[in-house]
């Protein structure tokens, strides 16, 4: 540093300040500050932390270098040992007495689907007991669950994996949309469709996998962020790209044409699934992020319908936990906003890797959920490079000149800021059994980020 | 009708809402209006207006408005504060208003941070700016001593300098940063360890002809032994390195010993010569620091202009009171005054046992700080808002053990637009109740207030003025008469 250089100005406070600087015709840039939430303390030892920047700065290392191949498709019970009557979901660990309509639904129907249970109600009976059944978080086992999230020991798993750092990650083959599992619906159609993607979807697409190279799902994510899909609310183009990589080997197999016509039939009738691929391979980016002491990089963000949580880098696996936000947006047919559920689904795994919401730009027709414009989609997203560490470079979004999406949400700015991270999602009904009632629009709740800032006060270094 | 509201989510510094405030007030049928953030000072200031305020967080929005009609009041609030905020632009694209000092600076590509957020949160603010890569001015007061120590640490880290917290003044490369005079480029660059200290210094040598090439603030504490002097070192250091500075100057008061041991070691060491400023007992004074870099300089020295008042002399018997706004001057005016009268009582005395009470109130002579941090919070400082400054001169003025007023004014850039007219109803007052009133005026000719301009408007009103505090303060003692 050198005083010889011309001043240009940043401010934070009194726009007098400021003033006096534009009357001497300096270059100013206004700080839009407001005070942060949280304790002032707890801030200043987190922000006074010699570890904080570099330990980001590995953080986004790790996050940018990860990977993310297709490898395999199989069961549950195989690849993440999920024994009879283990059950995962989205979000924060929450009991039975706490869980959301959709959550009980989707655990009822994971009861009726597995078998564990004859009627809705004996399952009810033996989920409030713990009669033979007990459930955790995906995230407690590297995986992802859309929505309620369950994967129970018979369901196909997709099963990705990082070569840079040999971890894998796993989440379940997408339903469909309306009347499934994963929104709280668990009539009979709902069962019969999740006995097929066992019986032919699953050994269908893990004979495609293996009869080829690893799919690159990073690969295509980078190609359908530049589609016009965020990866979230959106992965039309995904959906179709990834097909596009399994539908030779399908086709060219033993299976009866009449399960190959069908499982392509849904496959591309179902703009959601390649959601389920995103979902783990943003989960793959965020956990090689996981465990950097000093860092306040958020590794997770998931939610389950009553609580959101969240983890960063500086913390490993505590969950930082408060009630979930509900989400506006657009409502099916006569569903309206008292009949949605709180915010749930581990996918704002998406926005924590960067794309989803904070990469709403790229797909405008999000916004408009909410009545919003083209130029509000393009504002949230240059909104969330100010509460992230760094961009990624592979993920370019065309309407902003190919700059990458804003990548690790740092706790710090967003507690400093009030600038919560933008989620784009669907809408459960809050009445188990009733499925999707819509999609839009949510944040968590800061109370998330405070806690977490006292937690990383509590391990920060002088 | 009275109203008192509180707003959540609401931040908006307060130099805007006094803004607002008198705005509102200004409005026909609108007895008061107070709308600021809810601070205990500022609660405390809706009480002694009689506004019945419910209890608040500081992070609300109080809005207090007595009028005949409150509806209309409140409508002319939300107006002001709509024009008060920034909207982003909302152009097709355009990245909205940033949000923290880091990502300002990323998209601006700026070399220096201006930190002014209220004291609690200054630390993290700074340290962005820090980590930024930014040459770091923290305006704040009320920032606790430990941050300060761990923010210079981090600035020495980062290969940067802190200026401040609590710095008012810095010049960098020929731009006022907070409160600053507009002086003419020169050879001499200045280290304060105060505001106003620095302010009249540079406005003297500018008076004089001699330029400033730059005056960096380190924060009136950085000389404490608990700080060390790191942004001192740091400063003395950057400015020996600086092609356009050729003699240096550190403005402070006494520092602890053994850092000014160090300070001096480390002036000794550079090539840059250093001259020092220190304020105390038996010291120079501002105005012969002043000559003696003027002469150190090449220049040439005449003592400040001053022009006398109107009232001959002051209550017979009377006590001297001081009203200031800047910190260094009041204790500038204080050791000029008690080496003729013994006990100066204040709210920064010299003397611990000097100190008023809680309740300010005068006790004998007397001079108060309004800069003085317990009283900025919350608030704006009175070198922007004079407001009770002008409320204690009155009633100063009423006090019938009042002998002399000595008042300073402190023009220059962040200053209010016209603090003479702020003045001038009083000055009247105390000239009708005779009671002298000696001003010092601290300004430069390219000053925004137009120095001749205020000079002429406290003259004209009576006062007598000086442009060197020292003389000022030694005028009053003089209008004291003997002090018996």
């Amino acid at each position: 540093m050198n005083l010889s250089t011309p001043p240009a100005v940043v401010t934070a406070g009194a726009s007098l300040l400021a003033d006096a600087l534009r009357a001497q015709a300096v270059d100013v840039s206004e700080v839009l500050w407001q005070p942060p939430a949280g304790d002032p303390a707890a801030l200043a030892a987190v922000m006074g932390d010699p570890r904080r920047v570099p330990a980001n700065a590995r953080a986004l290392t790790a996050m940018l270098a990860a990977e993310a191949h297709l490898v395999d498709v199989v069961p549950a019970a195989e690849a993440l040992g999920l024994g009879p009557g283990e059950f995962l979901h989205a979000g924060p660990p929450v009991e039975w007495d706490r869980a959301s309509g959709p959550m009980r639904g989707a655990l009822v129907g994971a009861m009726l689907f597995e078998g564990l249970a004859a009627t809705p109600e004996d399952a009810e009976r033996r989920l409030a007991a713990g009669d033979g059944v007990s459930w955790a978080p995906c995230h407690s086992r590297g995986a992802v669950g859309p929505m309620a999230g369950l994967i129970t020991p018979s369901m196909w798993v997709f099963c990705l994996r990082d070569p840079s750092t040999g971890h894998e990650s796993w989440c379940s083959l997408n339903e469909g949309l309306g009347k499934v599992l994963r929104y709280g619906a668990y009539g009979p159609e709902v069962i019969e469709r999740l006995h097929w993607m066992t019986a032919v979807l699953g050994p269908m697409l893990q004979h495609a996998v293996r009869a080829g190279d690893p799919v690159d799902v990073k690969a295509i994510v980078a190609q359908m962020i530049q589609m016009g899909d965020e990866g979230h609310n959106r992965n039309r183009a995904g959906t179709l790209m990834f097909l596009r990589e399994v539908l030779p080997a399908m086709i060219d197999s033993d299976f009866a044409q009449a399960d190959v016509a069908a499982a392509v039939r849904f496959v591309s009738g179902n703009d959601h699934f390649f959601l389920n691929l995103v979902m783990p391979a943003c989960k793959l980016q965020a956990r090689a992020a996981a465990e950097i002491p000093g860092s306040t990089v958020v590794t997770v963000m998931a939610r389950n319908g009553t609580d959101f949580g969240i983890q960063t880098a500086g913390t490993g696996d505590t969950w930082f936990t408060a009630p979930a936000n509900t989400p506006e947006g657009l409502f099916l047919g006569s569903y309206g906003p008292d009949d949605a559920n709180p915010d749930i689904g581990d996918s704002a795994i998406t926005e924590t890797a960067g794309i989803g919401g904070l990469a709403m730009a790229t797909a405008p027709a999000i916004v408009r959920f909410v009545g919003g414009s083209v130029p509000d989609a393009l504002a949230t997203t240059q909104r969330m490079y100010d509460i992230t560490v760094g961009e990624n470079p592979a993920y370019g979004i065309p309407i902003l000149e190919f700059r990458g999406t804003p990548t690790g949400i740092d706790v710090t700015a967003v507690v400093r800021s009030g600038v919560l991270p933008q989620i784009n999602t669907g809408m459960a009904g809050r009445v188990a059994g009733t499925g999707q009632v819509g999609a839009g629009l949510v944040t968590p709740p800061m109370p998330c980020f405070t806690q977490a800032l006292e937690a990383l006060a509590a391990r920060s270094a002088r | 009708m009275r109203s008192v509201q509180l707003r959540r989510g609401t931040y908006v510094d307060s130099v805007t809402l006094m803004q607002v405030s008198r705005r509102v007030a200004a409005l026909d049928g609108v007895t008061s209006a107070l709308v600021a953030m809810a601070t205990e000072l500022n609660l405390d200031l809706a009480a002694g207006m009689g506004f019945e305020v419910p209890p608040a967080s500081p992070n609300e929005l109080l809005v207090a408005v007595e009028a005949v009609s409150v509806d209309a009041a409140l409508a002319e609030v939300d107006l002001a504060l709509l024009e008060a905020s920034r909207p982003a632009p909302s152009g097709f694209g355009s990245a909205p208003a940033p949000v923290t000092v880091r990502s300002a600076a990323a998209r601006s590509g700026a070399t220096v941070a201006l930190v002014s957020t209220p004291g609690q949160w200054a630390f993290a603010d700074a340290v962005d700016a820090l980590d930024a890569g930014l040459l770091t001015m923290v305006f704040s007061d009320n920032v606790p001593l430990e941050q300060e120590v761990a923010l210079k640490e981090h600035a020495a880290r980062a290969g940067l300098l802190v200026m401040g917290p609590d710095c008012g003044t810095a010049v960098v490369g020929g731009v006022g940063l907070g409160f600053a005079n507009v002086v003419r480029p020169g050879p001499v660059g200045i280290v304060a360890a105060s505001g106003t200290g620095a302010q009249h210094l540079m406005a003297l040598l500018d008076g004089a002809g001699v330029g400033v090439s730059h005056c960096l603030g380190v924060g009136g504490r950085d000389l404490s032994a608990e700080v060390a002097g790191r942004s001192t070192l740091r400063a003395l250091d950057l400015l020996d390195a600086d092609e356009a500075t050729e003699l240096v100057v550190v403005v402070s008061k006494p520092p602890a010993p053994e850092v000014a041991e160090a300070v001096r070691a480390r002036a000794a060491s550079l090539g840059t010569p250093v001259l020092f400023g220190l304020l105390g007992a038996g010291r120079p004074d501002l105005t012969e620091t002043a000559a003696a870099v003027v002469q150190a300089a090449g220049g040439r020295w005449a003592a400040p202009e001053h022009w006398a008042g109107q009232v001959p002399a002051g209550r017979p018997g009377g006590a001297l009171r001081g009203l200031f706004v800047g910190g260094t001057l009041c204790d500038e005016a204080m050791l000029v005054a008690s080496a003729a009268l013994g006990r100066v009582s204040s709210n920064i005395p010299l003397d611990p046992a000097w100190a008023v009470g809680d309740d300010l109130a005068s006790d004998g002579h007397t001079m108060l700080d309004f800069g003085d941090d317990r009283l900025t919070r919350g608030r704006p400082h009175p070198m922007i808002d004079g407001a009770l400054r002008v409320e204690r001169l009155r009633a100063e003025t009423e006090d019938p053990t009042t002998g002399v007023l000595l008042l300073d004014v402190v023009l220059g850039l962040g200053s209010a637009d016209d603090p003479a007219a702020e003045l001038v109803p009083a000055l009247h007052a105390a000239r009708a109740a005779g009671v002298p009133v000696v001003v010092s005026v601290t300004g430069t000719r390219d000053d925004p207030q137009g120095l001749r301009g205020q000079v002429a408007a406290l003259h004209g009103a009576g006062a007598w003025v000086h442009l060197s505090n020292a003389a000022a303060a030694r005028c009053a003692l003089d209008l004291l008469g003997d002090p018996a």
